[in-house]
């Protein structure tokens, strides 16, 4: 009897008990449909996580003050050291020092940066948007680009010039939506800003919804919007390494440099070091635990089903204890019975396999349109949940099958 | 003449917990080639044990089995399954055709086991059917065929791989009398065309059918047509 007759033959026991076939596969199918769904939600947030630091520029380096903000990459004092001591503010004398080549060779760009919230009028439109004020630096380091116009220079930078490089969604929101507004003027506080440029489209990001915000010169923030008695007081320095293999090195130099400004140690930092990078990768691994946790919770369907082909199988053993009987006496050896049902099991694992991976790419798709959140099913993870039911078959398969191939032929054929 | 079947002081024995049952004790019994013999007995006699060890479908507890002069009295399951497919053609009361193939899959299952090609199988199993008065019938399902069609499509079934014995167990217990007259005609034509054929029945005038009688009871053989 070759495999193909055997596979033929196990076929026909598959379809002879649609109903029954059918039930038992629902196990595997809910199973790898769960699984394949919650691994594509992940997959999708890697992807989402992945794209969203490219578009902030994968070699971004960010200086906050205080130590300790969460996600720090350089070193952080313990929080109790932090709580009663003053935090000094950063300011533009660090961005300098750590602009300055011979001190900080790997970091490419800096750029200082103070925000606030205000209000913007363009006669009686008005919106409330974020202000971020910093250096010409700013585009080259969160890798933006400008759609129109042009970004402001430096001397307009120190110079405190009232001109304002604005987002694509305060364009809109301000100006109306297809209008050209390079040239355009409108009120932040009580004073009049010319609009220069508008930015690319980035959507949201890490760091909030980069297509509304108003970036004007670091003079022009320091005089009109700086709120602290130090006009040098900057919100948070971002800096761009020289490339990819650099990051670290500039990491490094970054920190070493701030202890070396705020005269402080290691064992007391009054500020944050960390990378863009290494904040996705922290988002990241947290997406993978989640996504494995997940997983296996599903998995445990998969268990479930599993445990229900085995019940079937050996139903089925029991029911056709005359056909087993009745191959046994035309001929067929024990091994012969026993792949006649592994087959028959694995048969039912792996089209349940198959039917869940179609459910879990059918409703990956709604729930991807659904919550507009990319879903990711990938060839691996489909080949995968393919094997992974081709096993579950065969290991639920292996106890009935067993039994019957052991059943004596003559306890098998007797009638009654 | 050779003989096909040969037993000598075959015994079995059957253990259930501290009870132990001598169903066959000591049977001695020859069958030649081409020879038509009926073995007859009540329920209990030990006849179905009998069966079992001459179909090879059980081995005897004590004594030697030779099968075409194979001693298969000490054989493990698995050539003996060998045996079964290469030497007996069995018959059974209840048929035994599975229900979900058709009567030509059903005669080439013995085939399909012995490894033989679809092709060959496909024509060695047509004409087997062909030989029973089958040969329109062959694409139908058991549930479609009348009793004594699928006996026939049994005996077809136990023909077809040329085996040296037929073994009928009760062929007629399950068929009405036109149906019975029927296959007993068929294991006739059979007898005369050379074939070994091993008849086992509690029926008097069944047996008469063969060529030569011998009665088992309470485990024992003797020759000779029950008196």
């Amino acid at each position: 009897m070759t495999f193909l007759e055997t596979v033929r033959t196990a076929f026909t026991a598959v379809m002879g008990r649609k109903m029954r076939s059918a039930l038992t596969m629902l196990g595997i199918l809910i199973g790898i449909a769960s699984v394949m769904l919650t691994v594509g939600l992940g997959q999708g947030a890697q992807q989402q996580i992945t794209s969203q630091i490219n578009k902030l520029g994968s070699n971004l380096i960010i200086v906050n003050s205080g130590a300790n903000s969460g996600l720090t990459v350089s070193n952080a004092g313990s929080a109790a050291n932090n709580r009663t001591r003053f935090t000094t503010p950063l300011t533009l004398n660090d961005a300098a020092a750590l602009a300055d080549k011979n001190i900080c060779p790997d970091i490419l760009n800096v750029a200082p940066v103070s925000t606030t919230t205000t209000t913007a009028y363009n006669g009686s439109t008005y919106e409330s948007t974020s202000i971020v004020g910093t250096t010409p630096d700013w585009v080259d380091v969160t890798a933006r680009t400008m759609t129109s116009g042009r970004f402001f220079t430096g001397s307009e930078s120190s110079g405190g010039s009232m001109v304002a490089v604005i987002g694509a969604t305060t364009a809109d929101n301000l100006f109306g939506s297809g209008t050209y507004v390079v040239g355009k003027s409108m009120t932040l506080s009580g004073q009049s800003f010319t609009v220069i440029g508008v930015l690319n489209s980035v959507g949201t990001t890490l760091s909030g919804n980069g297509d509304d915000q108003i970036v004007i010169p670091a003079g022009t923030y320091a005089q009109r919007f700086s709120t602290s008695t130090n006009m040098n007081t900057v919100s948070t320095i971002l800096m761009e390494a020289k490339d990819k293999d650099s990051l670290s090195a500039a990491l490094q130099e970054a920190t070493t440099t701030m202890y070396v400004m705020h005269n402080v140690t290691a064992a007391a930092p009054d500020f944050t070091v960390s990378s863009q990078q290494a904040l996705v990768e922290t988002i990241g691994s947290l997406t993978t635990i989640l996504t494995a946790l997940l997983s296996g919770i599903a998995g445990i369907s998969l268990l479930v089903g599993g445990i229900g082909v085995m019940n079937i199988m050996l139903v089925s053993v029991t029911e056709r204890i005359k056909e087993i009987g009745l191959r046994k006496a035309l001929g067929a050896r024990p091994s012969v019975i026993m792949l006649q049902f592994l087959v028959e099991a694995s048969m039912l694992g792996l089209m349940g396999g198959a039917l869940g991976i179609l459910l879990g790419i059918g409703a990956g798709q709604i729930l991807s349109k659904a919550i507009s959140y990319p879903v990711i099913i990938s060839v691996e993870a489909t080949s995968i949940a393919l094997t992974v039911s081709l096993v579950i078959g065969i290991v639920a398969g292996v106890y009935p099958a067993w039994r019957a191939a052991k059943l004596a032929p003559i306890d098998a054929l007797r009638n009654e | 003449m050779t003989a096909i079947v040969e037993l000598s002081e075959v015994h079995k024995t059957y253990k259930t917990g501290s009870i132990t049952f001598e169903a066959l004790c000591g049977i001695t019994l020859n069958v030649e080639e081409g020879e038509y013999i009926a073995i007859t007995g009540p329920s209990g006699s030990g006849k179905s044990t009998l069966m079992n060890i001459l179909g090879c479908l059980d081995i005897p507890t004590q004594g030697s089995y030779l099968l075409g002069g194979e001693d298969v009295s000490t054989m493990s399951e698995k050539d003996l399954a060998v045996v079964r497919n290469k030497r007996i053609g069995f018959v059974f009361q209840q048929f035994n055709l599975l229900s979900s193939m058709t009567a030509q899959r059903n005669v080439e299952l013995p085939l399909m086991y012995a490894g033989i090609h679809a092709k060959e199988r496909h024509t060695l199993a047509r004409e087997a059917l062909e030989r029973v008065g089958l040969g329109d019938r062959t694409h139908h399902r058991p549930g479609e065929l009348s009793g004594g069609q699928q006996q026939r499509a049994c005996i077809a079934r136990a023909l077809v791989t040329n085996p040296d014995i037929i073994l009928a167990d009760e062929p007629t217990g399950n068929l009405d009398s036109v149906s019975t007259h029927d296959v007993l005609r068929l294991l006739h034509e059979l007898h005369d065309q050379g074939r070994t054929i091993v008849l086992i029945t509690h029926e008097h005038d069944v047996a008469l059918e063969s060529q030569r009688q011998v009665q088992i009871y309470d485990g024992l053989l003797s020759e000779g047509p029950h008196v």
